[in-house]
């Protein structure tokens, strides 16, 4: 029988390494050379199916730029159950960004996180800084997965994205952990946006 | 830091971030700023840890309450009126989707020494002793006159004038008694103190409306309220802020106002840095916080104060049938004051703290030199308190509207038990920023299948 789960990912890492675009390529197959900071999204899904026709969508939250002065709110880690910390092949300080955001999902998110260490801008090759077994050597240290991606070439990007839909525990209430905020599926609480199409006020019985 | 932007604002309060979220979906340029490393000011919600660093830097928290990470203890004590306007601008921004709301488990009145749930269905009703026998069918006749009431027909007024005649005089038309009338002014129409009485009637019939729709809405009480605490709330604002391309600093100081010759704005220095913008908003902390600011103005006034006590609890409040939740309002004829003393707890239900604790915050406006003593009736509730942690606030409001200057100062967060004078002061605050009024529309969401 096939399962559906549902995950909250989140994406970290410095401006400019290409989280926005990562995700572009992976919910919509595209890639934008000119791509401004991003505005007005920042709320996508993805649904990835496994060889056992389990389906594992993504909820993934993009920082919206808050990442730049280091004023992400709690409520961004809060219930994450996977993250992509993503940095620049040809730039070294971002790995090193990058190593802080881990630090900083180690303090702030659910220990039993799953995080994927993810090398961007792997068609710029050339302009490579960052070698393949500095960050690997990094990321079995601390027990992430790692992959380098181009999310201009699409190259890895299908494949870090579906590794981590196998690691994530498939027989987690998914619907109970990740989705608390993952729209009307999981909701335990009362749903704010079913009553705004009752009728307010007058009409309704009073309850004294 | 280099760039000029439209507005900045200053404190990551509810009422900044409504705006700065509000001010950026309208696709102005928004820099945000807070002098605290955490999202929220005044109306945050803090961790143990940060908790203990505000009112006890020298303590560490007993290991006995628990996970640090566990905790989001409010500053500000308030719900969320179900049907009320922070609702809908909840929804109408999409804002809803960061966030999960559960019910207040129960409204409670003090009466007479002890306290009584504030009936919520009419089987509630039937039973409850708030009133008598008799008393109980003038009360109904007087709802059924509240709920049938249309504007435009005369034959539903049974003469009576909402705009002219008092409130005092509604309830004289109906009979009802001062137990009653307590009980419907302050634990329904939310009334802080009685002068609604000697004013004319119709805004506290809106309110009592507004209490029992809200009612109506999920059956228990007639709030909500979102897990993780109340500090989930402006976060939830900035991100949207920040979805549409506003930009946070965190942890940064404001060192000063920056005004031209003629006093108006120009910009925000930090340090050695200005940062420029056409207009300032910010909470009244960041204005001289009563104080004479830079070239001796006054930007901000004090119009009173408040009492909170934040208390920690191993059990329920005693005499809610164990509810995880609750509002108790003690009217102010019922402990001799002018002004109410509310009771707000959550627990864990909420994810505000660790399993078998229970935080309620006490409040009232202080009427003494000796707030303490005023908030007692409140604490003797609450049975024995584990812990607790008393604020005396200043209740700032500005002096100035802002247009000639450009700097538009937000109004403290009052002794009121829900948000909507937050979101008065914000749609104010916008017409005068923006200058014309708050429409709020539809966001456009993008979500992909």
């Amino acid at each position: 029988m096939s399962k559906q789960l549902q995950f909250k990912l989140v994406l970290l890492g410095e401006s400019a390494v290409g989280k926005s675009s990562l995700v572009l390529r992976f919910v919509k197959d595209q890639f934008d050379d000119y791509r401004e900071s991003t505005i007005g999204a920042a709320f996508l899904t993805q649904t990835v199916t496994l060889e056992d026709q389990t389906t594992v969508k993504f909820e993934i939250w993009d920082t919206a730029g808050q990442e730049r002065y280091k004023s992400l709110a709690p409520m961004y880690y809060r219930n994450a159950n996977c993250a992509v910390v993503v940095y620049d092949i040809t730039q070294s300080a971002s790995l090193e960004k990058a190593r802080s955001w881990i630090r900083e999902l180690q303090r702030q998110a659910d220990p039993s996180i799953v995080i994927a260490l993810c090398g961007n801008k792997a068609d710029l090759s050339a302009r490579r800084q960052v070698s393949q077994e500095e960050a690997k050597k990094y990321a079995d240290e601390e027990g992430l997965m790692w992959g380098e991606t181009s999310a201009k070439s699409g190259e890895g990007v299908q494949e870090i994205f579906t590794a981590i839909a196998k690691k994530l525990p498939q027989n987690a209430p998914a619907s109970a952990r990740a989705s608390g905020r993952a729209g009307p599926s999981g909701r335990t609480g009362v749903d704010l946006n079913k009553q705004a199409n009752a009728i307010p006020g007058q009409n309704e019985p009073c309850n004294c | 830091m280099d760039e000029e932007y439209d507005v900045v604002v200053l404190g990551t309060g509810l009422t900044e971030c409504i705006l700065s979220g509000l001010l950026s979906v309208e696709g102005k340029k928004v820099l945000h700023m807070d002098r605290n490393d955490y999202y929220g000011g005044d109306s945050a919600s803090l961790n143990l840890t940060q908790l203990y660093r505000k009112f006890r830097p020298d303590k560490t928290p007993p290991t006995e309450l628990g996970r640090d990470r566990d905790y989001a203890v409010d500053l500000i004590p308030k719900f969320i009126i179900a049907s009320g306007e922070l609702t809908r601008i909840l929804v109408h921004t999409d804002v809803t989707r960061y966030l999960e709301f559960k019910q207040i488990a129960g409204s409670f009145v003090y009466r007479d020494g002890k306290i009584s749930k504030v009936p919520s269905t009419e089987m509630e009703a039937v039973k409850s002793p708030l009133m008598g026998l008799f008393e109980k069918r003038r009360a109904k006749k007087f709802f059924e006159f509240l709920q049938n009431w249309k504007d435009e027909d005369p034959a539903t007024h049974q003469g009576v004038n909402l705009d002219r005649d008092t409130m005092a005089a509604v309830y004289e038309r109906f009979g009802l008694e001062p137990g009653t009338q307590d009980f419907i002014g302050h634990a329904m129409a939310l009334y802080l103190d009685d002068d609604y009485k000697t004013k004319p009637a119709r805004p506290a019939y809106e309110r009592i409306v507004l209490y029992t729709s809200s009612m109506a809405r999920y059956g228990k009480s007639p709030y909500i309220y979102p897990l993780y605490g109340l500090g989930e709330l402006p976060q939830s604002f900035a991100r949207l802020s920040a979805i549409y391309g506003g930009t946070y600093m965190l942890d940064k100081s404001i060192d000063a106002i920056v005004t031209d010759a003629n006093g108006k704005f120009v910009g925000v220095r930090s340090g050695s840095e200005i940062v420029k913008a056409k207009q300032v908003i910010g909470d009244p902390s960041y204005f001289g916080a009563g104080k004479a600011t830079d070239g001796g103005k006054v930007r901000v006034i004090e119009e009173g104060k408040v009492i909170r006590a934040i208390c920690f609890l191993k059990h329920p409040i005693p005499g809610t049938d164990d509810a995880d939740s609750a509002q108790i309002i003690i009217p102010q004829n019922q402990v001799g004051r002018r002004n109410d003393i509310y009771i707000a707890m959550v627990s864990s239900t909420h994810n505000v703290c660790s399993k078998d604790v229970y935080v309620a915050i006490v409040s009232t406006i202080v009427e003494t030199d000796r707030p303490e003593q005023e908030i007692v009736p409140g604490l003797q509730l609450l049975g024995p308190i584990y812990d607790k942690f008393i604020s005396v606030s200043s209740l700032y409001t500005p002096t100035s509207s802002g247009e000639s200057d450009q700097i538009f100062i937000t109004r403290s967060y009052d002794a009121t038990s829900h948000f909507e004078t937050v979101v008065d002061d914000v749609t104010n605050v916008w017409k005068r920023v923006v200058g014309k009024d708050l429409v709020l529309k539809k966001r456009e969401v993008e979500v992909e299948a």
